[in-house]
């Protein structure tokens, strides 16, 4: 649940790829415990954010602050172990699934719990698959390895890009369940989101990227109900070519 | 049959013990020294962006094809009664030899380790950092997702030093019991006409060769299947 502290504060953000600037944000709060949904097209810079909000990218101009120390430079390693993604393509070590999973409890030193990793392979319907080497699962059963490895070590924020983008419903809504389960012990959650449906399940706010920028940011259910922007609408209708 | 007989007779000779084991020793502790220092510099080299590193690249592919006998003549110089080295008195010794195998075998190692390293998708140590890993710990992740090539690396250089002869011949001078190994003895019983014990050391070091190449084809099968 949000506590009302800010934990992410961006102050005029910018990210350059050479010349070209690939995300432009004046100011973009995220608050302590909320679940903020990233909506836009391909090439808004959604992932771009995400990896800016998991210090892996440096931005080439502003500030960003996190739980009150800046962090544009590499923060130290204390403050990063808050922090985890769950990327697009998830990362799948030549180890066992269980390893993997394991995986971020061992680069902490910490031995997994008796039957935790089983625990959390069932809540995604993969606990059968324990043993088995991971670069011999699907893309589904990949995807869902990622988000129990990222839930392993109980970070306190959550990063996740297109979370869901090679499930079938019944998977969604079992990574959807772990999702809520995770906001509801107060981990601070930011997904990028393909589906508009998925902010509305999931995301106690959702803002619209454009090109980079941040168009409108507001309460789900405000922004996909009753938009302010135009832009927002076209987008939310489908109206908008890009 | 009679050439067969002879063949046979001639592994039971105790001075083919002496070969192969002079052998194995030399081009292990020439692979051992490759390695340890081979390693850690082709996976610096594959992993992070300097000035120079061109430079370094150039030098260690040059080095993947320097003739062996061009190293032997260089050691030889270098280890020779006159040569900056002379005092150490290691010419005609094993330490020359493993010296010119090091020499061999380190571009190999360094060389191949740099490629293996170097072909780890980038985005796996970006994600391994966001798992919270430690600058040394994400890059040792990369080290271990490269590992079938650094295994072929350090097994490509066993069998490039192991089967060479101009640098050990150079500067080991093939003496018996003391700097023979298996590819300077087969020169030397060729030249007697002594065929059958030439076939014999030929045979062991072909055997040789084989149980290493099984040997990494079993590590690489088991680290793949990890």
């Amino acid at each position: 649940m949000a506590t009302g502290d800010v934990l992410y504060r961006l102050e005029a953000v910018q990210h350059r790829y050479g010349a070209r600037v690939v995300l432009d944000i004046d100011r973009l709060n995220v608050m302590e415990g909320e679940t903020l949904a990233l909506i836009g097209p391909s090439g808004a810079g959604k992932s771009t954010l995400l990896r800016l909000l998991q210090f892996l990218e440096r931005p080439s101009a502003g500030r960003v602050v996190f739980a009150g120390q800046r962090v544009d430079a590499a923060p130290p390693l204390d403050v990063r172990r808050r922090v985890t993604s769950v990327f697009q393509k998830p990362l799948v070590l030549n180890r066992s699934v269980r390893e993997n999973v394991a995986f971020g409890l061992h680069l902490r030193g910490v031995r997994p719990r008796p039957g935790q990793i089983e625990q959390l392979l069932d809540a995604v319907g993969i606990s059968p698959l324990a043993r088995a080497p991971a670069r011999m699962l699907s893309g589904g059963e990949i995807q869902r390895m990622a988000i129990c490895r990222a839930l392993a070590f109980e970070p306190d924020v959550l990063l996740l890009d297109e979370p869901t983008a090679n499930l079938d419903p019944q998977n969604v809504r079992l990574v959807e369940t772990l999702v809520r389960e995770r906001r509801a012990r107060g981990v601070t959650i930011v997904l990028a989101v393909h589906q508009v449906f998925q902010a509305r399940r999931l995301a106690d706010r959702t803002a619209l990227l454009l090109d980079g920028r941040l168009v409108e940011i507001a309460p789900t259910s405000q922004l996909l109900d009753a938009p302010q922007d135009p832009r927002t609408r076209a987008f939310l209708t489908g109206g908008m070519i890009y | 049959m009679n050439v067969l007989t002879n063949l046979i007779n001639e592994f039971g000779r105790p001075e083919l013990l002496r070969i192969v084991a002079l052998t194995l020793r030399v081009t292990g502790a020439a692979l051992f020294i490759a390695t340890i220092v081979g390693v850690p510099l082709g996976a610096l080299l594959g992993l992070v962006r300097f000035r120079g590193q061109r430079a370094i690249m150039l030098v260690l592919y040059t080095g993947m094809g320097l003739p062996p006998v061009v190293v032997g003549l260089f050691v030889y110089l270098l280890l020779s009664r006159s040569g900056p080295m002379g005092s150490l008195g290691w010419l005609f010794t094993p330490a020359a030899m493993v010296t010119a195998q090091t020499i061999i075998a380190f571009p190999l190692v360094s060389g191949l380790t740099m490629s293996a390293v170097a072909g780890v998708d980038q985005d796996v140590r970006l994600q391994v950092v966001a798992l919270g890993a430690s600058r040394w710990q994400s890059l040792w992740v990369v080290i271990q997702e490269a590992r079938v090539g650094l295994t072929a690396a350090i097994v490509v250089a066993f069998g490039g030093i192991i089967s060479e002869v101009g640098a050990v011949m150079l500067v080991g001078g093939n003496v018996e019991g003391q700097t023979r190994v298996l590819t300077t003895a087969i020169v030397l019983y060729t030249r007697q006409g002594d065929f059958a014990m030439a076939m014999a050391l030929g045979i062991v070091l072909i055997g040789i060769a084989i149980a290493a190449n099984i040997l990494l084809l079993q590590l690489q099968g088991r680290l793949r299947d990890r």
